[in-house]
């Protein structure tokens, strides 16, 4: 094994655009957990969705990588829509425990459906726009994997504003801080809580999208996904989003590095075992204010 | 017993015929299920659902009584089905042996991750047990000694009673109904002493309880210890009847989430909530199963996953949920209204 400094920088790269995506994933995630304290365990589904969409719209239209994730955006958004409508709004009058159950229930139905549709074999995206790769000082930078890495780190910032700077943020933001101040102030909290599941499937969507020009998709594919989106929101602090796009990079180069060093059957253990060391010695996340 | 305590004994002494009938009857039920129900498919369902039951039952103790939501049991299901084949691969012991050291090795894991995941509260706490558990099958998977991916095997044959490896499923559904009995006995003693108005104070609220002196992380532990060790017999119950493990297997997130399925829907931080939860829940994804999944479309799942979600919302406090709010179904009824059924 050559320890190069030209082999270090690729890894890093490698590293950090797939760490965008996870953070883009994460962002969803971490908006519906700040906002509503629910974990979706479903997420990973949005993303598997996001992929399918994605391989219909190809296979139907041999549209170019723009057309096919703003497909997924607007599919998923309206699937967050119907489900928040359909299903969180009354786990919301639930315990938590009920949160859980009710969307993994929902996990296991979207898996399955996508099963029943499209069979359980590999498949992957046909015709190969985005094949090719360019070369940079020894550097080899696959287009795919450029393209949504970039592309997540720039929807996650936008995300970000999105939440921060304008009337929809500060209205999820009054919801979440309290629901009845907020309907006495004019909003209406189903309403606003829809946009942001909407808001949060249409962000997998977008990661699900981008990760089909370069993975496998598979009705199982999802698993992989979500549990890593809860490592990243955890140590990014739940709610964040800076902090969830920071974790999702480091989340990225951990397996990137680990993959590189140690072989890749050691890249989630090291992002599991990172993930408790944190969790252990500083239960609110690397970025969470701490809570008493 | 303190006064106050025996007071309330000899209070409910008057009903406690009727209360001891219905579990009596039960288990009059459960004993003559094997014997009057022949075939080797339902036998083992019968299996199945006792030894569900157990896992379940196991679970809520720490996530019924104690609410710490765990969905990282796994890891002492994982630990307990592979003690005995472990013990067998290398050392060729009776796979009988193998139970008590998954019972011990469970307990001090649970006893070393418990203090630290202890300190995280309300979705972090789910979440750090969903990383031990997922570590720890990451673990297994890559360390050759208990068979890397391929997992172990046991006996083809059982070499005499003590490996527990028999043909039919009737032995293995006594075992594990005596189990079950055990379980839900020891449950059932925990809710009437001190350490089960404990875990419910807990439950109810982490800070009132550790201002009235309870040593709320230590009873937390021992909580975790007893439910792991009942959770390993599970599943080295369930390493015995499959006779194989593997890393998927017995340590996969569907494992746990399971328990907690089982546990939750049925009624969690009730005696009998478990019970009831496996009696329909693994029956209904068996059957649905044998006659749906047999085209291998995935409609079985689809199916499980939609009552699951359907359950959550509509009876998020478990089927057992409905007969205590009977009173309140029968006041939705025409004639008997009051203000109180309009209420959300």
């Amino acid at each position: 094994m050559h320890f190069t400094v030209g082999a270090l920088v690729q890894t890093a790269i490698d590293g950090l655009l797939l760490g965008g995506v996870y953070g883009l994933i994460a962002v969803g995630l971490t908006l519906i957990w700040g906002m509503m304290d629910v974990v979706n365990f479903a997420h990973g589904e949005f993303v598997m969705i996001g992929m399918y969409v994605a391989y219909v719209v190809v296979l139907m239209t041999h549209a170019d990588v723009a057309v096919f994730t703003i497909a997924s955006a607007l599919v998923l958004f309206a699937l967050g829509v119907v489900i928040y409508y359909g299903l969180i709004r009354y786990l919301l009058r639930g315990p938590m425990i009920a949160q859980i159950l009710g969307t993994f229930g929902l996990s296991l139905a979207l898996q399955y459906a996508i099963f029943w549709i499209f069979s359980p074999n590999y498949i992957t995206l046909p015709g190969n726009a985005l094949a090719g790769s360019f070369a940079f000082r020894g550097v080899h930078v696959p287009l795919a994997q450029l393209i949504a890495g970039v592309f997540s780190v720039v929807m996650s910032a936008a995300m970000f504003v999105l939440l921060t700077r304008t009337r929809v943020g500060k209205q999820m933001l009054a919801v979440s801080e309290n629901r009845d101040a907020s309907m006495l102030m004019g909003i209406q909290p189903d309403r606003v809580q829809a946009l942001a599941w909407g808001i949060s499937a249409a962000s997998a969507g977008i990661a699900g999208a981008l990760l089909a020009t370069f993975f496998y998709l598979f009705p199982e594919v999802g698993t992989t996904f979500v549990l890593l989106a809860f490592v990243v929101v955890c140590l990014g602090g739940f709610g964040s989003v800076p902090g969830a796009i920071v974790s999702g990079l480091v989340v990225g180069l951990i397996q990137a590095y680990v993959g590189y060093l140690g072989g890749s059957s050691y890249k989630n253990m090291a992002v599991f075992g990172v993930f408790l060391a944190v969790l252990w010695m500083r239960p609110q996340g690397l970025f969470g204010k701490a809570k008493t | 017993m303190d006064a106050p305590s025996r007071a309330l004994w000899q209070g409910e002494d008057v009903s406690s015929w009727r209360r001891a009938t219905a579990p009596t009857v039960i288990l009059a039920i459960a004993v003559a299920y094997p014997l009057v129900i022949q075939g080797p498919y339902w036998q083992r369902l019968g299996a199945l659902v006792l030894l569900g039951a157990i896992g379940a039952s196991a679970w809520n103790i720490v996530g019924g009584y104690a609410g710490q939501i765990s969905i990282g049991h796994a890891l002492f299901y994982g630990i307990g089905a592979y003690a005995p084949l472990l013990l067998y691969t290398v050392f060729k012991t009776p796979l009988l042996v193998g139970i008590p050291a998954g019972v011990v090795c469970s307990v001090l894991v649970a006893f070393v991750i418990g203090r630290p995941t202890f300190r995280l509260r309300g979705h972090y706490f789910t979440m750090g047990t969903i990383a031990v558990a997922e570590l720890t099958r990451l673990g297994f998977q890559n360390w050759a000694f208990v068979g890397g991916p391929n997992g172990l095997a046991g006996p083809v044959q059982g070499r005499a009673w003590w490996d527990l490896t028999f043909r039919g499923s009737t032995v293995y559904y006594y075992v594990f109904l005596f189990t079950l009995c055990l379980v839900l006995l020891v449950t059932h003693l925990l809710e009437r002493a001190r350490f089960g108005h404990y875990l419910r104070a807990i439950k109810d609220s982490e800070r009132a309880s550790r201002s009235l002196g309870i040593p709320v992380s230590r009873y937390k532990l021992y909580a975790l210890m007893l439910s792991a060790a009942f959770t390993a017999v599970a599943g080295s119950f369930y390493g015995m009847m499959i006779g194989f493990v593997d890393p998927n297997s017995v340590f996969g997130i569907l494992i746990s989430v399971e328990m907690v399925i089982v546990a939750t829907l049925g009624g969690s931080g009730r005696l009998f909530g478990p019970l009831i939860g496996a009696l329909i829940l693994i029956p209904l994804k068996q059957l649905t199963n044998a006659y749906m999944g047999s085209s291998g479309s995935g409609v079985s799942l689809l199916a499980y996953g939609v009552v699951i979600m359907a359950l959550s919302a509509a009876e998020p406090n478990g089927l057992i949920g409905i007969w205590s709010n009977r009173h309140r179904i029968m006041r939705l009824l025409p004639g008997r209204r009051s203000g109180e059924a309009y209420e959300r």
